[in-house]
């Protein structure tokens, strides 16, 4: 290439989260010439934060538990938008992927008699959750991490990737830039791996870090691959909501799965009053039955705290409306008087000292304060399920960043499971179609000098607009605009200034120089923001429907008729989005029974 | 209408703070005043974040989660190391200006973000964790809880490498750094020499290219760690006493490592 730093690889995964790790690790063991890209540094990735724990039918906890089971939940939960096959596999393969983690040093806490022990959580039907404490996220990240150095994989470290090139109608490689030089740099790749993670950073109160600026999604849609469910924004249902700094940190289900309970200004457990005709069947009806559950999940149903989450953020949003909220705008949650000191302290010690220490409260002496924080895009780049390919040869996709999965709401604990099974997956995809291709498809200096002309271009100091300013801007429209309840006259105002915001940030001017400039990198991640800003609008816009992450205050009914279509996106020759109607995979009969036996 | 969904956000009392932020890099570099609006209940990162919002642009900072899980965001506040995204301003003295540098040990890349490589490459020779058989024809292990609770602890590091920054064999002396890996490192080896699965001999490892002798034992690491894991006590005076176990008495090594006891 003639004057960037060029590599040449068989498979560049971008992204060093689970999925991303996960897929490194196959790509590799399987022969490829692999490498690794990410933004952040090594381990610090969004995977560091989960805290519950990794979804799988292990059957430590209830033998009753399988896959089949687990399939079942994740379908329900995800009002059964979700695609079946990955839902499938992902149920099947789960438990395989927790051993192997054990196996490469990670260390579950226990049951009694030595195995991994499980948790409670949201929409599963009995303890599912392997984990650690409350710091899941870090125990596999880390494992992955330490794995993954022996094993030969070039790792670029704060590199961020700009655009995806390709060769004709296949990928051919990506050019970013080095964070800290501010230097530019190409990858010469048969296959790209996909695993970026999320949108969270286009709402203002979220969950998510600086790196949620939906970067893959955007460079798989500007390559030319199609996106779906893009209108499914999962609110968690319990982010912190003071002291306003914190706004939006989590806090994790894992509280309400060890016995936390919802409550409002009037001390009233207020979940009983919010159980949908869907879930009718399978959660408790009175306080005892909820609590007796806790011990016995074979003979009492699921606490309606634990229903899935977009019920219950919904729920908290409404107990605020109606003035029954906390001093600070959200509700209560409970487990102070609950458990014993002790055992929240051993159980939730991240959220003790989180709460400790940044709102100066007592998780075993008072109740914590909530309300809903962007936590999840469901939505991304439309995968094979066995393969994780996209629609655009020689390009994959996992974690959070591709979508079906887990249809219009995902399960907690289903996002590491997936990490794992598809990360690897989408691993085993990249090489096998890596290796199979003769030549290394090319790179041309045209090409690359286009990018790095545009990534100039954003270096620029004349505009009179400040890149946060806009980011900041962005957030807020969204949130209030596209956030956990919509209506169709909002959304249209939402795309309007999204038009507008785009135009500004043609503007944005950029102080220093390319060193270590953050300024400039958000300058340039303004452009996927709003390109995923404007794929989440426009789907929402069209689905004239309530279901799961999406609710529209002027269609509040779930339509079957919508029940059988997912929304894709593609972008036009002329740059405009495109959106079209894909109809849903079939559920083949033993999986669709699997569904009405169980339920 | 919904837009009545946020509507809930309250917002803090405001007050001026003025924080002096270390700008430069390898070359050299000062500090420099910046006074913000500060919202009720911030922490030092979140000013640093207002400053580079809407004064510097491009000031260098590392973040990520911006709740003490992730280890991105260590830096030298009035001369403390901690995280900032943990420290609250409340906890200074706010009449003052508060100094925010970078940590000391690790070469200056940029205002507050230096090249903390020298973890990344200690990390990748650590002999692998070489586990056992598994117990069961599913892959999996029997383990107990009292016998992986030790090896939890050292899993708790988020590698902050706060407790390298204070160390003072390397931050006093750079030049011992390629012979010996500090705390952070020797923290991961007792967690590997603990593991109840794990079947390899690192004890060679840990005294020659770990450098164990190097520490004495200051425990200025254990006071800062923000996961508050015991790396003096726990980690580094077993690994110590395997050292010199190993070569005063191999067969009661051997024995430790098959008992999982000292
Ligand atoms: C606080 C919190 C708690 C959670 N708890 C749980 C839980 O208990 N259980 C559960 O199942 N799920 C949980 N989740 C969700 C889950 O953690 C995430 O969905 C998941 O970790 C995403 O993993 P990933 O591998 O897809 O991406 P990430 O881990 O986010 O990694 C993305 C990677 O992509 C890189 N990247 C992004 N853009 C670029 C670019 N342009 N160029 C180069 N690199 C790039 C980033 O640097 C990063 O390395 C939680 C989420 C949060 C925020
Ligand atoms: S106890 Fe040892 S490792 Fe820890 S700071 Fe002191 S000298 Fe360094
Ligand atoms: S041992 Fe403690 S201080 Fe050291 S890197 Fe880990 S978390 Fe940070
Ligand atoms: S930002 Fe993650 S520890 Fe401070």
């Amino acid at each position: 290439m003639a004057d960037i730093e060029t590599h040449e690889y068989d498979v560049v995964v971008i992204g060093a989260g689970g999925a991303g790790l996960r897929a490194a690790i196959e790509a590799s063991a399987m022969g490829a010439r692999t490498a690794l890209v990410c933004k952040s540094l090594l381990g610090k990735a969004h995977t560091v934060m989960a805290e519950g724990g990794i979804a799988a039918a292990l059957g430590n906890v209830y033998s009753e538990d399988n896959w089949q089971v687990h399939f079942r939940d994740t379908m329900r939960g995800g009002k059964m938008l979700g695609n079946c096959r990955m839902a499938q596999i992902h149920a099947q393969e789960a438990p395989a992927r927790v051993h192997e983690l054990e196996s490469w040093g990670a260390l579950f806490d226990r049951t009694d008699d030595g195995r991994i022990l499980q948790r409670a959580f949201g929409g599963h039907r009995y303890d599912r959750l392997a984990h650690v404490g409350d710091r899941t996220g870090l125990e596999m990240i880390r494992t992955l991490q330490q794995h993954a150095v022996h094993k030969g994989i070039d790792v670029h470290m704060e590199c961020t990737i700009s655009r995806l090139l390709k060769d004709g109608d296949r990928i051919s490689g990506a050019v970013g830039y080095w964070r800290e030089s501010g230097d530019y740099v190409a990858f010469k790749a048969k296959a790209v791996v996909l695993a970026t993670g999320g949108t969270g950073k286009a709402f203002r109160i979220n969950s998510n870090s600086w790196e949620y600026t939906g970067d893959g999604h955007s460079l798989a849609y500007w390559a030319g691959a199609e996106l779906i469910d893009m209108e499914f924004i999962q609110f968690h249902p319990t982010g912190m909501v003071w002291p306003p700094s914190v706004r939006g940190i989590l806090v994790t289900e894992g509280v309400r799965g060890d016995g936390g309970t919802l409550t409002n200004s009037e001390g009233k457990r207020f979940m009983f009053e919010y159980i949908s005709d869907y879930f009718r069947a399978e959660t408790a009806e009175t306080e005892e039955e909820a609590d007796r559950w806790y011990d016995d999940k074979l003979n009492n149903r699921r606490t309606p705290d634990l229903l899935p989450r977009d019920e219950v953020a919904r729920a908290i949003v409404a107990e605020v409306k109606a003035g029954r909220g906390s001093p600070h705008g959200g509700v209560f949650l409970d487990i102070a008087s609950r458990r014993p000191a002790d055992y929240i302290k051993r159980a939730l010690p991240s959220m003790y000292h989180q709460f400790k220490q940044l709102a100066d409260v007592d998780i075993t002496a008072a109740a914590m304060e909530v309300g809903p924080t962007m936590h999840y895009t469901m939505g991304g780049v439309r995968v094979e399920p066995d393969t994780g390919a996209a629609t655009l040869p020689g390009l994959f996709a996992a974690g959070e960043c591709a979508g079906g999965m887990h249809g219009a709401n995902r399960l907690g604990g289903n996002s590491l499971s997936d990490l794992l099974v598809f990360g690897r997956r989408a691993g085993m995809g990249a090489a096998e179609y890596a290796l199979g291709l003769g030549s290394q498809p090319a790179l041309t200096d045209a090409d690359v000098s286009a990018v790095t002309a545009e990534m100039d271009a954003a270096f620029s100091s004349d505009g009179d607009e400040n890149p946060y300013t806009i980011q900041s801007d962005l957030q807020d429209a969204m949130h209030t605009l596209v956030g956990i309840i919509r209506t169709g006259s909002e959304i249209e105002e939402a795309l309007g200034k999204i038009a507008e915001l785009k135009e500004r940030a043609e503007r944005a001017s950029v102080t220093g120089s390319k060193a270590y400039n953050p300024g400039w990198h958000l300058a340039m991640d303004l452009r996927s923001l709003l390109t995923v800003s404007e794929a989440i609008a426009r789907s929402a816009a069209e689905r004239t429907e309530s279901r799961g992450g999406h609710t529209r205050d002027d269609y509040q009914e779930t339509d079957p008729e919508w029940g059988k279509w997912n929304l894709s996106l593609s972008q036009n020759a002329d740059g405009s989005m495109k959106l079209e109607k894909t109809p849903l995979l079939e559920i083949p009969a033993d999986l669709a029974a699997l569904i009405e036996e169980a339920g | 209408m919904s837009r009545a969904d946020t509507s809930h956000l309250s917002t803090g009392t405001n007050r001026q703070v003025t924080l002096q932020v270390f700008r430069g890099d390898a070359n050299g570099g000062e500090f420099v005043d910046y006074t913000v609006e500060m919202e009720e209940g911030q922490v030092v990162l979140d000013v640093v974040l207002t400053v580079q919002a809407t004064q510097a642009g491009d000031l260098a900072v590392r973040w990520n989660c911006k709740a003490g899980k992730c280890g991105s965001c260590s830096a030298e506040v009035n001369g403390t190391p901690c995280l900032t995204c943990m420290t609250r301003m409340n906890t200074l003295d706010m009449s003052q200006p508060i100094s925010v540098a970078p940590i000391k040990t690790f070469p200056l890349i940029k205002d507050l973000v230096t090249d903390v490589s020298f973890n990344y490459e200690g990390a990748k020779q650590i002999p692998a964790f070489a586990p056992r058989a598994p117990d069961a024809d599913d892959g999996s292990y029997r383990m107990m809880q009292q016998d992986i609770e030790r090896g939890q602890e050292f899993r708790k590091c988020i590698e902050c490498f706060l407790c390298q920054d204070v160390c003072h064999v390397i931050r006093d002396h750079p030049e011992n750094k390629p012979n010996f890996m500090g705390p952070r490192q020797f923290v991961r080896l007792a967690e590997l020499e603990m593991h109840p699965l794990d079947t390899a001999d690192r004890t060679e490892f840990i005294r020659k290219a770990g450098g164990i002798a190097y520490c004495n034992i200051t425990k200025c690491c254990t006071e800062v760690c923000p996961e508050s894991i015991h790396i003096t006590d726990n980690a580094i005076i077993p690994l110590k006493e395997r050292v010199a176990d190993k070569y005063y008495d191999p067969f009661r090594w051997i024995f430790g490592k098959l008992t999982g006891r000292d």
